[in-house]
């Protein structure tokens, strides 16, 4: 992997011919591999390897960026270039701040565990085909299919300016996806942990294999406002839809579900969100675009929209506009994107603050609290229907099940849902213990299952 | 310095020595620029470059993959070994060896045609023209937020077979487009052109973007956008539809597009695409759509400059036009060598392609186009043509079920239809069906000079994702009895 000292030395090229007195390089990449099965059958199974060098120079009040992976002299002779030929001709940005300072990126507070395990490095060809073995063994027990994944990767990361900042992170990364498939029902289980070893192959595989069996010969059932149990997963592929709105920027620019919301009391009393990097069981680099340190900051506040997050830029805007007042605190946090850029920032490592331990429900608790509704497993194909009344549309997908009388009486035909945000974190009734969770429509989170009241599903399919 | 040739000559000779019946190796140079505009200035500009080898073989029945940066004689043999050694670990779970349709060598070079190399403008005048589009935006009252964008892309690829295969194709593809957003009271509206979700994209040079009239349409489309605000909202109901040819060929994306991807069918993106409703049963004697619907499966040149239109595909078999629907029938899927036999086909129907030198080759839509109608007709003469219904533009939001039936879209902005007339604006309009359903209630078509090959660059697929562009022919065309405005029900 690419170390400390060869970032270190690539900088000192950047510099070398670089004509711009003031000059950002980043530098990432890494090894990844993926192990592809379905029909019972590894059917693709990849590694790739590669490394790209990033150079943005602020010359006369302008900037812009230009990246490559070819890292012989020529090729970075060849970004810096083209990286002050794309930045001379822009016009001056009064808003473009000086590049980062080593005092504002310099890091206080607690620290990020180690997100980097040499075992999960080590992960071979071979270890992931005996994984997919004993979960496609599970399928066959249960007279079923397995299709799915294990991945597993070390990457690095690393941003250094002209001012003396020069921040490095690694980490490894491994992930394994299952879905169970009967004749006409499905079962899903997803995991993701830095380390390797917390991977629980087979349990993931009998766990998805039973909700397949449990939801065969799905009924259909009427759609309408239901309760429902969402799983950890199904939680976080809806919420991470609102947090793309949650950076300055896209409140100076008009176009955050926020506007005119900061400071009320939008959700549930029981509904408080942090972003937290820092957190054990999150992962990502401690520092954001610009190299400034991810701040612990409080998104949600027992249900009060409390605080957004900044880029440097972006505070310094806010800062000077008409809403400076109605925000709350305003100060860089930690979460820009690289520079240039449109979106300006956004919380990426969210935490749910957990209910009291002695009102943490399990997933069945919630089903045995349920006079009638739905646990869903995982969702689909989520959309924005309605920006500022934060309407997604999207489907359930494997494992769909009916809740009556305190038990999941049957699988159920697939639905379609349009639910706003804003009140599916009002209706939140319980809620489960905390865990890092995967889904396919956003990012990785920290989160509960919850048992939610008036979920609204509209439509049904026909499996 | 050493050629391509002798590159992929290593990677070749590298795996075969270790134990591959099949090898292949794909070398990508590929650049790009993206310059945007946000409210009257420069939001993101940005060159880039990458290049690499991705090397794809068969040992042992099975499949493996490897790709690195490193073109030296040692990285790329070592790249190679990878591959091996990855296909030998594949090999210990599977059901059966890998079987392949056959195919020929083919020695050939290709490169997308275009008159403006995109390249070859400045980037000042690319900024001169999205800031000016900006400003026309910013020129109306009530935007709130104003965004332009322009992106060219060079993809040149070298591809070597062990069955002695030497193609070299590069691909120039331009896109650009605008939107405007606004934002009053408890709403924000969009307004995009010429699509949304970054405008028109095609396998040409700069002259898309001059035909595109961008700044021309800047004004009206800031109107509407601010106009939707006291539009009326799109009412619930079941009734006559007709979509703009951006819309339709969303639809065709989503809902023939994706279902007629065989490896979907054979339950290969069961974990994540998902599958299919058009199980094999279903070929030739499955009713799609009403008998006007015609739809293709075209990566040939011929068909125009799609995102999907090459001259071979990414495992070396040439581009091909497959009928999908043929009056209303279900006649075709879209294949690769390793899933044709599985439909009895003796060559596979050249769809196979890669996002990048570091991925490898899944199935994908090419240009999936549905023909226009033999008769003339505009769509003044389809509005005028009916009595009752509302007319869609812009794509808004989209989202289907993971066999492909149950679909629900939202567009920018709607229009009543009454008594052949447009009449009043709606705002937030959406429909919703099952595929079959609604493509058996399409009862007219406009014709050929109404028609666009719409570009879709974002298209996601594959684990790891991979992102691939393709093309969409549409015209206009009419709906019955189809379910409108569930996306609000009960919110």
């Amino acid at each position: 992997m690419l170390t400390k000292e060869k970032a270190q030395q690539i900088f000192e090229q950047v510099k070398k011919v670089s004509t711009a007195k003031d000059v950002e390089v980043t530098i990432a990449g890494g090894q990844s591999a993926l192990t592809r099965f379905a029909n019972n059958t590894i059917h693709q199974n990849v590694a790739e390897e590669n490394y790209i060098v990033s150079v943005r120079p602020v010359i006369d009040g302008k900037t812009a960026r230009a990246t490559t992976n070819k890292l012989d002299p020529d090729g970075i002779k060849r970004v810096v270039e083209s990286a002050e030929t794309l930045t001379r001709v822009q016009q001056p940005d009064p808003d473009l701040l000086p590049m980062a300072s080593a005092a504002e990126t310099k890091h206080s507070g607690p620290s990020a565990p180690t997100r980097f395990f040499d075992s999960t490095a080590a992960v071979t060809p071979q270890d992931r085909a005996a994984a997919v073995h004993d979960m496609v063994a599970v399928a066959k027990t249960a007279k079923l299919t397995a299709a799915g994944i294990y991945s597993s990767s070390q990457s690095m990361e690393a941003l250094l300016n002209s001012n003396g900042v020069f921040q490095y992170h690694r980490q490894t990364s491994s992930e394994i996806s299952i879905t169970m498939l009967g004749d006409d029902s499905s079962g899903w289980q997803k995991q993701n942990s830095p380390d390797s070893a917390n991977l629980r192959p087979e349990h993931l595989a009998e766990t998805a294999a039973r909700k397949a069996e449990q939801s065969a010969s799905p009924k259909e059932v009427a759609a309408g406002k239901y309760t429902v149990i969402l799983e950890p997963a199904a939680v976080l592929d809806l919420v991470g839809f609102m947090f793309f709105d949650w950076g300055g920027l896209a409140i100076l620019d008009q176009r955050s579900f926020l506007n005119n919301r900061i400071g009320t009391k939008l959700f549930g009393e029981n509904i408080t969100v942090y972003d937290d990097v820092n957190h054990q069981l999150q992962s990502g680099p401690a520092f954001d675009g610009e190299g400034v340190p991810r701040q612990r900051v409080t998104l949600i506040d027992k249900g009060v929209v409390q605080n957004l997050v900044y880029a440097r830029g972006t505070a310094a805007k806010m800062k000077k506009s008409e809403h400076a007042a109605k925000v709350g605190a305003v100060r860089p946090t930690g979460h820009g994107f690289s520079l240039p850029n449109e979106m300006g920032e956004m919380p990426l490592n969210i935490v749910f603050a957990p209910a009291a331990t002695a009102q943490q429900r399990t997933v069945d608790q919630m089903v045995g609290s349920t006079e009638r509704g739905i646990l869903v497993t995982r969702l689909w194909y989520i959309r924005e229907v309605d920006p500022y009344e934060k309407i997604l549309t999207g489907m359930t997908r494997d494992g769909t099940f009916l809740v009556e009388d305190g038990r999941i009486r049957h699988g159920v035909r697939n639905f379609r849902f349009n639910q706003s945000l804003i009140h599916l974190l009002s209706n939140v009734e319980e809620m489960g213990a905390l865990v890092r969770a995967s889904g396919e429509e956003s990012f990785d989170m920290v989160v509960p299952a919850m048992k939610v009241r008036e979920f609204n599903f509209t439509e049904v399919t026909k499996f | 310095m050493s050629t391509m040739k002798e590159q992929g000559g290593w990677a070749l000779d590298t795996a075969k020595s270790r134990g591959a019946t099949y090898a292949e190796a794909r070398i990508v140079d590929e650049r790009q620029r993206a310059l945007s505009t946000k409210n009257g200035k420069v939001g993101h500009a940005s060159h880039s470059e990458s290049l690499g080898i991705g090397i794809r073989v068969i040992v042992d029945g099975a499949w493996g993959f490897a790709s690195t940066e490193d073109l030296s004689r040692k990285g790329v043999e070592g790249c190679a070994a990878r591959a091996v050694e990855i296909a030998k670990a594949s090999a210990k779970v599977k059901q059966h060896d890998v079987v392949m349709a056959p195919e020929k060598a083919y020695t050939a070079d290709w490169a997308s045609p275009y008159k403006i190399d995109p390249f070859s403008t400045s980037v000042e005048q690319n900024i001169a023209l999205l800031t000016k589009i900006d400003e026309e935006l910013l020129a109306v009252k009530g935007i709130t937020l104003s965004e332009t964008n322009l992106n060219f892309r060079r993809y040149e690829q070298w591809f070597y077979s062990s069955l002695g295969s030497d193609i070299h194709q590069t691909r120039v593809i331009t896109g650009a487009g605008f939107a405007a957003y606004s934002f009053q009271g408890s709403d924000i509206q969009k307004r995009s052109y010429p699509n949304s979700f970054g405008g028109q994209y095609q396998n040409r040079g700069y002259e898309l973007v001059e035909e595109l009239k961008l700044v021309e349409n800047a004004r009206r489309i800031g109107e509407e956008c601010v106009a939707l605000h006291s539009a009326d909202q799109c009412p619930q109901s079941v009734g006559t539809i007709i979509l703009d040819s951006s819309q339709l060929g969303l639809q065709i994306h989503e809902s023939v597009g994706h279902p007629i991807e065989l490896d979907r069918v054979l339950g290969m993106e069961a974990n994540f695409a998902g599958m299919s409703f058009l199980t094999l049963e279903k070929l030739r004697t499955l009713e799609y759509g009403s008998d006007i619907v015609n739809v293709v499966a075209d990566a040939t040149e011929a068909h125009g400059p799609g995102l999907g239109t090459f001259a071979f595909d990414d495992e070396g078999v040439p581009a091909q036009c497959t009928p999908i629907i043929t009056n209303g029938l279900f006649t075709g899927y879209l294949s690769s060598r390793d899933t044709a036999p599985s439909i009895g086909l003796q060559q596979s129907g050249g769809t196979m392609r890669a996002e990048g030198w570091n991925r490898t080759p899944i199935i994908r839509m090419t240009n999936i186009s549905i023909l226009p109608g033999p008769k003339p007709l505009t769509l003044e003469q389809l509005i005028a043509d009916t009595d009752d219904g509302i007319f869609f533009q812009t794509n808004r939001s989209w989202s289907i079920d993971d066999k492909r039936y149950n679909f629900q879209f939202g567009t920018e902005i709607g229009w009543e239809i009454k008594k052949g007339k447009l009449g009043r604006m709606f705002k937030n309009p959406s429909y919703s069906g099952i595929t079959t359903e609604f493509w058996n209630s399409m009862d007219a078509i406009c014709s050929r000079d109404q028609w666009t090959l719409w570009g879709t660059p974002n298209c996601g697929k594959g684990q790891p994702q991979q992102v691939m562009g393709t093309g969409h022919g549409a015209a206009p065309a009419r709906f019955r009895n189809v379910k409108i405005g569930s996306a609000y029900k009960g919110t």
